[in-house]
């Protein structure tokens, strides 16, 4: 990822800010412009709750090359307390340890850090609640 | 009153144990499991490093201390593995927790004791009412090369402190630091792992440090040993702590609380403040709390706190050092330990 972007996506990757439709109150993550229900432009920024479920989930045995050293890692579809889902990986879980329903909390992870001589980028990974 | 208003400690939940580390080398693990009294020692998953945990546990220290982290005035990080040798650390942090921009930011370095030196400068900061609250965390991911006595012990964690002058939770009632070039340990620039002195690294760094800090504070203070309930002394192996405890005149009771080390090994920057934030867990109002950190190079900064009403209504809003140290392991064998550690030499992506 080029650093202005990596940028620009700092709020909703730390902080996982959302854009909340100021007519309608539909919750868009990753944030946009315009309104997916309703059309509405006005967006007010909102966190998301850090708490969720596994809605479904899958394991990555043939990874891409920056993720190499983390396989088999699980990548789930989570959805947060407040309905909100996002899709993201699961830090730390042997993939026996994931299932429909597992709950989760979303933690602050390096994301990517190779090769050596780039900028080392952050942001949320699911973490199981309770084993 | 000034002080902790809010603690936070984050526990990796990997481990290696150490007859597993004995095993590749042909060491004899019993003999390494008793001269540094110490069981496994967590290690950093691969999407983990210093500004990870200082995170998890500056995150767990906001919600103790139940304030709007904007009014956060200065974050400084203690650590000897920060993850750029150019960029700080916490500018990292402060934009995850939605601190500042209106934010002092440095990342400090003192060997092991660099920590206690964030906590400091952070409690001075409050002290002097240049600000409402400040951030000191100590946190590391240690680097110890293969093979090296060092790989025994070096360990990853961190703990997070939020100093202020309203809600306090542990009232700082002295400071104390005693330095001094005793070069026992260091790492040139460049250098992948450090370097030590080996038997040079006891007598005459850690122990004349700690305990000339130690008997520094307690002088100026007026107070003996007796009067604590806790005192946690720099952990860079399960021994060295309760041998400066016991110099010191400390029972062995007042030691054990927040002597982690045995299950955690030696965590560096993040080594005393993760023995404080234990003993935090447990302390009730009016318990005295004596912590002493080591930095090698060499110093120590020595603190005396006093829990107060507010601490009991804190400790159960965050996970307690102890329960993270119990709940949650994955072991792992010493091949997949270097490969998360980054200590083979892969090709490049």
């Amino acid at each position: 990822m080029i650093t202005p972007r990596y940028h620009r996506e700092i709020p909703q990757r730390y902080r996982l800010e959302a854009g909340k439709c100021a007519a309608c109150g539909e919750i868009h993550f990753p944030p946009r412009a315009v309104c997916r229900k309703c059309g509405g432009r006005e967006m007010e920024t909102v966190a998301l709750p850090r708490r969720g479920k596994v809605v479904t989930h899958t394991t990555v045995w043939i990874p891409p090359a920056p993720f190499e050293g983390q396989k088999p890692y699980v990548n789930a579809v989570v959805e947060l307390e407040n309905g909100v889902k996002l899709t993201c990986m699961v830090a730390e879980a042997p993939p026996d340890e994931v299932k429909i329903g597992t709950e989760v909390e979303l933690v602050f992870r390096r994301l990517q850090h190779e090769p050596v001589w780039e900028v080392i980028q952050y942001g949320y990974k699911a973490r199981v609640v309770k084993v | 009153m000034h002080g902790i208003v809010g603690y936070g400690a984050y526990v990796p939940r990997f481990r290696i144990k150490a007859e597993d580390i004995a095993n590749q080398w042909g060491a004899d693990a019993d003999a390494f499991k008793k001269g540094l009294l110490l069981e496994e020692k967590t290690v950093p998953g691969p999407d983990e490093d210093t500004i990870t945990i200082s995170v998890a546990a500056a995150r767990d220290a906001v919600t103790r201390a139940g304030i709007d982290p904007q009014l956060i005035g200065a974050c400084y990080i203690g650590s000897e593995s920060h993850p750029y040798a150019v960029k700080p650390s916490g500018t990292v942090l402060i934009d995850a927790l939605g601190i500042g921009p209106d934010c002092h930011v440095a990342d400090f370095e003192f060997a092991c004791k660099a920590g206690t030196e964030a906590m400091y400068v952070a409690y001075s900061h409050v002290k002097s009412g240049e600000m409402e609250y400040a951030l000191g965390i100590g946190a590391d991911t240690s680097q110890g090369a293969p093979g090296d006595a060092l790989e025994y012990t070096a360990s990853a964690g961190g703990s997070a402190f939020i100093m202020g002058s309203e809600g306090v939770v542990a009232e700082i009632l002295h400071t104390y630091s005693f330095t001094s070039d005793t070069p026992d340990f260091w790492r040139r620039e460049g250098e992948f792992y450090p370097r030590h002195a080996g038997r040079f690294t006891g007598e005459p760094a850690y122990f004349h440090h700690v305990l000339s800090s130690c008997r520094g504070i307690l002088e100026r203070s007026g107070m003996k040993p007796a009067d604590f309930k806790y005192a946690v002394f720099h952990m860079p192996n399960g021994k060295f702590p309760l041998r400066a405890g016991k110099a010191m005149g400390f029972r062995k009771e007042q030691l054990e609380q927040g002597w982690v080390v045995n299950l955690m090994g030696n965590t560096y920057s993040g080594s005393s403040p993760t023995g404080l934030a234990a003993c935090l867990d447990e302390a009730e109002p009016g318990d005295h709390i004596l912590v002493t950190s080591f930095g090698s190079g060499a110093g120590s900064d020595s603190f005396i706190l006093r829990a107060t009403d507010r601490l009991p209504e804190v400790q159960g809003l965050a996970p307690k050092v102890r329960d993270q140290l119990a709940d949650r392991r994955i072991h792992l064998d010493y091949g997949k330990y270097v490969a998360y550690r980054g200590k083979i030499r892969m090709n490049e992506v």
